[in-house]
């Protein structure tokens, strides 16, 4: 059972978002624990990413607070939100790699930006990163046009990674690769997630990838989030969560992880 | 400040002594100390993380780094006093990473001028075929369209000659007038002085008639229109949107390049037209406050020093800069490829070119219409 001691990472209270009369959030909250991997789930239009950008500062919420390691996102002054930036990685869901930039200049651009460092070390440090989400040392030279899409979201993850990051935020980070990369993604991403101790928030709609690398999920239904660990939501009686976790494709990658 | 690290010699090896701020902040001063390590080293090292504080990934990899650089091998290397959890995975891909056997020599370069000659001019040929066989694909399009009309795409020429022309209006006017009011006064100033202030309309009518008019609304089109081109057609390219179409059995050339360049032959005569009517007024104000010289005078002069084909051999300049503004601003847009930077470089390309151009072609009709008296 997790430590529910610990303060929680994100503290997400009474989130309210909204598009002119679209109302999009209405009261949510979220908790994401020290050392987690959350996935947030949610169907087409729900909110997932607005719910997102709310988090990383991006977008400014109707009402609630968002808070990260005990501090609200929005209240910080420029200084302190700087470094706030620095402890957390994002990754894109297409990416979002500079096109006109080498996958290594990529993953240097937030450590150019944030230390003097010498080329020399600038290199090395492209290198293990590469090294880290299991890319050749050669992709470094490409440029994203170059790359396979699987390779565009291993070279994001790298970015994110550059600033050693405690705190992931994935977004869709499977999709849109075929069954054999997004496993090798998830196995990835449990492996760096064990080695580098990191919390992970990650929305996504692969469920294999849910069931076999979340600790807990998020599922926002009715502009509000419930939150429970996998075998939770699998008795949940509210009907789109029971359709969502019990539909056919459910069954498949909830077989193949338990058999 | 504590320096980051100590190196003692302890028995047949060393200890390496890591102290104070190992984090990622610290990278600067732990870059130093390793570059003052001794290029060399023999025997085992043992490495103390005691006293190192908040070790991060980039530093512990530099070290790694730098002792496999100084002829370690790993199994000489030790860590003692709780080292970061993330070592061993470290220590894992140094291990998988292949270092390249000795200093990399880039191949010599032996490239001439007449190498680099011949290279420019590969490349001037294809673009000069490039440019010929989408000059053959418009007219193509064009052709197709007497047999199939729908291939004009009448709502989408309507959204362009919205967009290019009638939103252009305002700035068009406005600077028309004010140029010609800057023609006017230095005209007046200089004429004056002979007592030729009357002269002052013929040089309004004819400069902004043959010349101004037709030339000022190019430009400012160029730089509105033909970028805006160049990097709508630009954005499409690099969201796929030209191959999804291409995919769906629809021509991009029809599509999207055809109703550009037609739209912006349809409205640069018109533009030029108003462009002329508002040189004319703004001639005619100047005369009126500096010089004195009443409408009615003015217009009588205006006509007096026009002749039959003024008027025309300036409006008839304005569908050749038209297609040459749309043509190249379309061009570029198809060219881009890849990246931002891309789209950056040729939609300023776009404007650049389709000017100079329009002033090439501007100088080509002066001589001509000279050589024939038009």
């Amino acid at each position: 059972m997790l430590d529910r001691s610990v303060d929680p990472v994100i503290r997400v209270r009474s989130l309210g978002n909204r598009f002119g009369s679209q109302v999009v959030h209405d009261g949510l909250d979220m908790e994401v624990r020290q050392n987690e991997i959350f996935g947030v789930v949610g169907g087409s239009g729900t909110g997932k990413s607005v719910l997102l950008r709310s988090i990383l500062g991006l977008r400014h919420p109707d009402a609630g607070t968002v808070e990260l390691y005990g501090r609200d996102v929005q209240t910080l002054a420029a200084a302190d939100r700087s470094s706030l930036v620095q402890s957390y990685g994002v990754t894109f869901q297409n990416g979002a790699l500079i096109s006109s930039l080498t996958v290594a200049q990529n993953i240097q651009l937030p450590l150019r930006e944030h230390y003097s460092l010498s080329e020399y070390t600038l290199d090395e440090l492209a290198q293990l990163n590469l090294a880290l989400v299991g890319l050749e040392p050669e992709a470094g030279a490409k440029f994203p046009s170059q790359l396979s899409g699987g390779m565009i979201k291993r070279a994001a993850l790298a970015r994110a990674l550059a600033l050693e990051p405690k705190l992931l935020f994935l977004d869709e980070p499977t999709s849109g690769l075929d069954p054999i990369s997004a496993a090798a993604f998830d196995e990835l991403l449990l492996y760096l997630h064990a080695q580098l101790r990191l919390t992970v928030v990650m929305i996504t709609h692969d469920l294999d990838t849910l069931f076999e690398t979340c600790t807990r999920v998020g599922v926002i239904v009715d502009k509000h989030m419930i939150s429970d660990t996998l075998d939770g939501m699998l008795e949940n009686p509210h009907p789109w969560i029971h359709s969502y976790f019990h539909g056919a494709r459910a069954r498949a990658a909830e077989k193949e992880n338990h058999g | 400040m504590t320096v980051p690290l100590a190196l003692e010699p302890a028995g047949t090896g060393w200890q390496l002594e890591l102290r104070g701020d190992w984090s990622l902040a610290a990278m600067p001063q732990i870059e130093a100390q390793l570059e003052s390590l001794p290029r060399a080293l023999r025997g085992p090292v043992l490495c103390d993380w005691s006293h190192a504080a908040a070790p991060g990934i980039a530093p512990a990899w530099a070290l790694l780094r730098r002792l496999s650089d100084a002829g370690l091998p790993a199994a000489e290397i030790s860590h003692s006093g709780s080292p970061p959890h993330f070592l061993e995975l470290l220590q894992k891909l140094e291990l998988d990473l292949l270092r390249p056997s000795g200093p990399q020599v880039a191949p010599l370069k032996l490239e001439g001028p007449i190498a680099k000659l011949g290279r420019w001019s590969v490349l001037q040929g294809r673009h000069a075929r490039g440019v010929l066989e989408f000059l053959g694909r418009i007219a193509a399009v064009i052709g197709q369209a007497f047999r199939r009309p729908r291939a004009l795409r009448i709502s989408s020429l309507a959204r362009h000659v919205y967009e290019t022309g009638i939103t252009a209006i305002p700035i068009v006017s406005l600077i028309a007038f004010l140029i010609s009011v800057i023609v006017a006064y230095i005209g007046a100033q200089q004429l004056s002085r002979f007592g030729a202030d009357i002269f002052v309309v013929d040089l309004v009518t004819i400069a902004v008639l043959r010349e101004m008019g037709v030339l000022l609304t190019a430009i400012i089109v160029a730089g509105r229109s033909g970028s805006a081109f160049a990097a709508e057609i630009g954005v499409m390219q690099l969201n796929e949107e030209t191959d999804a179409l291409r995919a769906m059995g629809m021509n991009p050339i029809e599509m999207l390049v055809v109703p550009r360049v037609l739209a912006l032959i349809i409205v640069l005569p018109l533009l030029t037209v108003i462009a002329d009517a508002m040189g004319l007024a703004g001639g005619g104000l100047l005369s009126l406050i500096d010089l004195n010289i009443p409408l009615p005078q003015f217009t009588y002069r205006l006509r007096e020093s026009l002749s039959p084909t003024t008027f025309w051999s300036g409006l008839i300049k304005a569908p050749v800069f038209a297609a040459l503004i749309a043509m190249v601003g379309t061009y570029r847009g198809m060219q881009v490829r890849d990246s931002a930077r891309e789209l950056g470089r040729l939609t300023t390309a776009a404007v650049v070119q389709s000017i100079f151009l329009v002033i090439l072609a501007d100088a080509l009709f002066a001589v001509l219409f000279q050589k024939i008296n038009f």
